[in-house]
């Protein structure tokens, strides 16, 4: 029998996720395409890590900081009151830092190919930086904005190694769709993770077709 | 009076180069920084809006100072009040001909200063159109119209006319004029088109490699021989013609050909487009006391 709580959680995961990274991306992707700071490379390095680091490298050493055993943990969970392994919030955390990536590289090639004379215009104009940001920078980037968001979420619901690392394997608090279909490999329930798998396959590849249609203009030739 | 005193050290092409240029305009004129491009015009409006920072400045607007350097007064651009025409219009695309000029409408500043200007610069067609299906002189126009929204101290415009044919170009210059007397506005304009500036200008600044070698009356920086002419006007040349012993030489004033007739002599020191200038001495009046 299939269960469809594994996936309501990911796209639970994924929404969170996405909506998190957004407020964060926006500000570190506008930071990046405009700072002359030396750190820059630094930070960008760190951005881009979860690309090429295997998911549990990065799941492991949160699981490592984040254990109660350990200072940092057990500091969150004292004083906090917030115990990260093995929970939702350690999940959407995980997902986060996992698929910053995918949502500041699009923002933030967005944000350099505008050309810098049309933030000057808005200054010269008597607008604030604030002010330009959301009425003439973000509005002229929202193909970047799309394509961030739905790649950090379609990365979100693919994600495996991480989450398994530092979240477990607990049916409706961390046990997500790719996990459910690995488990029921396992116990060579073939047709439920094909059921899972298609599911999957099928709503990322509506998701990301949709960008496509968007950003490539053919849905409003086909309104016009 | 604008004062305006500016000292940086740029990376040009060809190295290094210290701008050091002092400049004053008085109310309601019309100025040019004319020079080869890289001379450092550019950079200099760019200080006056802000945009750049100087290594030592001075600037002061009707007695309000926008810089000075050595009392550590430096003013961010959102609070000089300039209307600034960037080279590339920098019209902002998500939004259409009316609402980039609403856009730029202060806090409780009165709309109908928008649909006055759109009437003056004639954008009444255009004004529910996105920036991507404007021409380029299109462009130049809501450029213009928006950067006079607020009513600037100073108009700033940088080349603004380069990008467009002839016809246009006279068509926009006539608009910057209408608007810099309608408007009772201190304007400063970039250009390198000796034509363009005899046209517009009161006062010229030449600039070469970030200083001020000539200023003055367009004419008489243009002009090495004083000539005492009462009509006269720039053109390009655009054709040489042998005629028995005479030459015919074709100039081009305005979006107008003229044909001069050149002796020899005349022809030795000039070559197809090169700027000259086209004068007359023959309407000079008398006068003459009765008795």
């Amino acid at each position: 029998m299939m269960d469809w709580q594994p996936l309501v959680l990911t796209f639970k995961l994924a929404l969170v996720t996405t909506l998190l990274l957004l407020v964060i991306s926006v500000p570190l992707s506008y930071w990046l395409a405009h700072t002359k700071s030396r750190v820059k490379p630094f930070i960008e390095t760190l951005v881009s890590m979860p690309l090429v680091l295997p998911p549990t490298v990065l799941g492991f050493y949160m699981l490592v900081a984040f254990s109660p055993a350990n200072a940092f943990g057990s500091w969150l969970n004292e004083y906090l009151g917030i115990q990260l392994i093995f929970s939702f919030k350690g999940l959407v955390l995980a997902s986060v830092i996992y698929s910053l990536p995918f949502m500041v590289h699009p923002i933030q090639a967005g944000f350099s190919n505008l050309p810098s004379s049309i933030t000057e215009a808005s200054y010269v104009l008597g607008k604030s930086k604030i002010t330009t940001l959301f009425k003439v920078l973000l509005p002229n980037i929202k193909p970047s904005l799309l394509t961030g968001v739905v790649l950090a979420f379609a990365h979100t619901i693919g994600e495996f190694g991480v989450v398994l690392m530092i979240g477990g394997n607990m049916p409706g608090k961390t046990k997500v769709a790719s996990i459910a279909i690995y488990d029921e490999v396992e116990a060579l329930n073939y047709d439920v993770a094909n059921w899972y798998s298609l599911i999957l396959f099928a709503i990322t590849f509506s998701i990301l077709l949709l960008v496509y249609l968007v950003n490539g203009g053919y849905l409003k030739r086909f309104w016009k | 009076m604008i004062h305006i005193a500016l000292q940086k050290e740029l990376t040009a092409a060809n190295g290094a180069m210290q701008l050091d240029v002092n400049i004053n305009i008085e109310p309601g004129q019309l100025v040019t920084l004319y020079g080869e491009s890289g001379a450092g015009k550019t950079s200099i409006l760019r200080m006056i809006a802000g945009l750049l920072q100087t290594d030592a400045g001075l600037i002061t607007v009707n007695q309000k100072t926008w810089l000075d350097t050595k009392k550590g007064i430096c003013l961010k651009p959102q609070q000089r009040k300039i209307g600034f025409v960037f080279q590339d219009y920098a019209l902002f695309p998500n939004m259409t001909v009316k609402e980039n000029l609403l856009f730029a409408l202060e806090k409780g500043q009165n709309k109908e200063i928008v649909n006055e200007l759109i009437d003056i610069i004639e954008l009444g067609d255009l004004q529910d159109r996105k920036p991507i299906n404007l021409s380029g002189g299109q462009k130049q126009r809501v450029a213009l119209a928006r950067a006079l929204v607020r009513t600037p101290e100073i108009l700033m415009l940088d080349e603004p006319l380069s990008a467009l044919d002839i016809k246009m170009r006279t068509k926009l210059q006539d608009y910057i004029l209408k608007v810099h007397k309608q408007f009772n506005l201190t304007t400063i304009l970039i250009s390198h088109e000796i034509g363009e500036v005899i046209k517009m200008s009161d006062t010229v600044f030449s600039i070469e490699n970030g200083k001020i070698i000539k200023q003055g009356k367009p004419i008489e920086v243009f002009t090495t021989k004083q000539v005492s002419g009462k009509f006269q006007f720039s053109g390009e040349i655009i054709q040489i013609e042998k005629e028995d012993i005479i030459y015919i030489v074709t100039i081009l004033i305005g979006s107008n050909f003229v044909k001069i007739v050149a002796e020899e002599d005349d022809i030795k020191a000039i070559a197809v487009g090169d700027n000259v200038i086209v004068a007359s001495k023959a309407f000079n009046p008398l006068l003459q006391k009765i008795n």
